[in-house]
């Protein structure tokens, strides 16, 4: 069985000076349209980068392009040392990714869910309860996911993106349609501590803020500031939203 | 081959659960039967007719089943999830032509039955052999082709229509080769199915599995 990743380099085969995450003059088009440019920024191992911005600012893009689900269309991006799209074959299975969608087939319970994707990931079927005991899902985990409530289908989201134990977590407003005390739970599985590098989108500034060591603020695909929360003032962050 | 059975054991629950597409399948092919007992002006049907009748309501009872293939990735980011985990793309191939074949075996359970009953000249259970072996190296084409036209199809706008646009044409050998080699054994007398169509139709099997392994791959990357 596969044993949770430590944070940052123990475990991963990541030197601690070669960023996890690694950004540079990335560009993404649909169409005619330019999602994402010249957009640069490097993640150490272990650390949070906060992507924030408006809606269609290009959040979630970049995160499908570290996850591998989109191509650049120009630039450089390297996530855990291998050059994507090129070694993107290399890092599946070692992102994991909390989107928009739960990724969940609704005609299936939470379990028989978690048992696919582990037996996708080749990960034991013990961890599949281990989650479901973290998340305090056990109780609902056969009743099929279209009739759970939104929290519980994300926090079974939550627990599909780190059923492999991820090295990177890719989470784009993990924190929605969760109580607090679901947003408790969670905390071990994806919040700070986790261990993993982690990329977070939010659409509560002030609280991706607090989470994170870096922030890309994006402004209709580009970067209106990249460094780290000290450098944004409250100001700056009313504008970006503006 | 882990991938592969992963995805085909959750297809078939799936199925299993929701009864969407065999069901529709096996209803459309009893119903075309139906019709065409009472449309044709004949009592019952022999020969080639007979397999041309057959051959054709398979082929579009089948097409319901292309259709619905990759609908489940597609509305509940199943490819997405898939793209995700470390695992040959070509799993999804592997499962995804199985789980089509054996929707096709459950149609034809039923629809073989229905159509000795409603249409045929003679009793069908002699013939079973030589039905099956035609029918099996049939499915494996709607399969294959069925499951790189779905994930085509699915990917695009009008994929109800794209489907059996670019479908029906590439099926076009198989379906010649099935009508040919099952007429004989429809005849009043019955005969073998002729080799030559059984080997246009495994020769045709052959290159088109390995044509979608060969492919597979890019259909699912952006």
């Amino acid at each position: 069985m596969r044993s949770r990743r430590c944070a940052g380099s123990v475990g991963s085969g990541l030197s601690t000076d070669r960023p996890a995450i690694s950004i540079s003059a990335l560009a993404r088009r649909f169409g005619e349209r330019t999602v994402l440019a010249e957009v640069s920024v490097e993640v150490p191992a272990g650390a949070t980068l906060a992507v924030l911005g408006r809606n269609g600012a290009g959040k979630s893009t970049l995160l499908r392009i570290l996850a591998t689900l989109l191509r650049p269309h120009a630039g450089r991006v390297a996530v855990l040392g291998e050059e994507l799209p090129r070694r993107g074959w290399a890092v599946r299975g070692r992102v994991g990714l909390l989107g928009h969608e739960p990724l969940l087939y609704r005609d299936l319970s939470g379990r028989e869910n978690l048992r696919y994707y582990a037996r996708l990931h080749g990960v034991a079927q013990e961890r599949v309860e281990q989650l479901l005991a973290a998340v305090q899902m056990t109780a609902r985990a056969d009743e099929p996911v279209r009739l759970l409530s939104r929290g519980m289908v994300q926090r079974l989201a939550i627990c599909r993106a780190v059923l492999h134990a991820p090295d990177v977590l890719l989470l784009d407003e993990p924190w929605s349609n969760l109580d607090p005390a679901a947003g408790e739970l969670a905390q071990s599985l994806i919040g700070a501590d986790c261990g993993a590098t982690r990329v977070i989108t939010s659409h509560d500034p002030e609280s991706a803020l607090a989470e994170a060591d870096v922030v890309l603020a994006l402004r209709d695909g580009r970067p209106s500031f990249v460094g780290q929360p000290s450098g944004l003032d409250t100001g700056a962050v009313r504008e970006l939203y503006a | 081959m882990r991938a592969a059975g992963a995805i085909l054991r959750k297809d078939l629950l799936v199925e299993l659960r929701t009864l969407e597409t065999v069901p529709a399948m096996a209803l459309f092919a009893v119903t075309v039967f139906v019709v065409f007992h009472f449309a044709l002006d004949v009592a019952t049907l022999s020969g080639q007719l007979a397999a041309g009748v057959l051959t054709a309501t398979l082929l579009f009872a089948a097409m319901l089943g292309i259709n619905r293939l990759f609908v489940a990735e597609r509305d509940q980011g199943g490819f997405d999830a898939f793209l995700l985990a470390p695992v040959d793309r070509s799993a999804m191939l592997l499962a995804k032509a199985t789980a089509l074949f054996v929707f096709l075996v459950v149609l034809e359970l039923v629809a073989v039955p229905a159509f000795t009953l409603l249409l045929l000249a003679r009793a069908i259970v002699p013939l079973l052999g030589s039905l099956a072996l035609v029918l099996a190296l049939t499915n494996v084409a709607f399969a294959v082709i069925g499951t790189l036209v779905s994930a085509i199809a699915v990917q695009g706008r009008a994929r109800d229509l794209v489907g059996p646009l670019v479908a029906l044409p590439l099926l076009l050998p198989a379906l010649i080769a099935t009508a040919r080699a099952i007429g004989p054994v429809l005849a009043l007398h019955g005969a073998a199915p002729p080799g030559r169509w059984l080997a246009v139709l495994a020769l045709y099997d052959l290159v088109n599995v390995l044509v979608a392994y060969a492919v597979f791959d890019f259909l699912l990357e952006d």
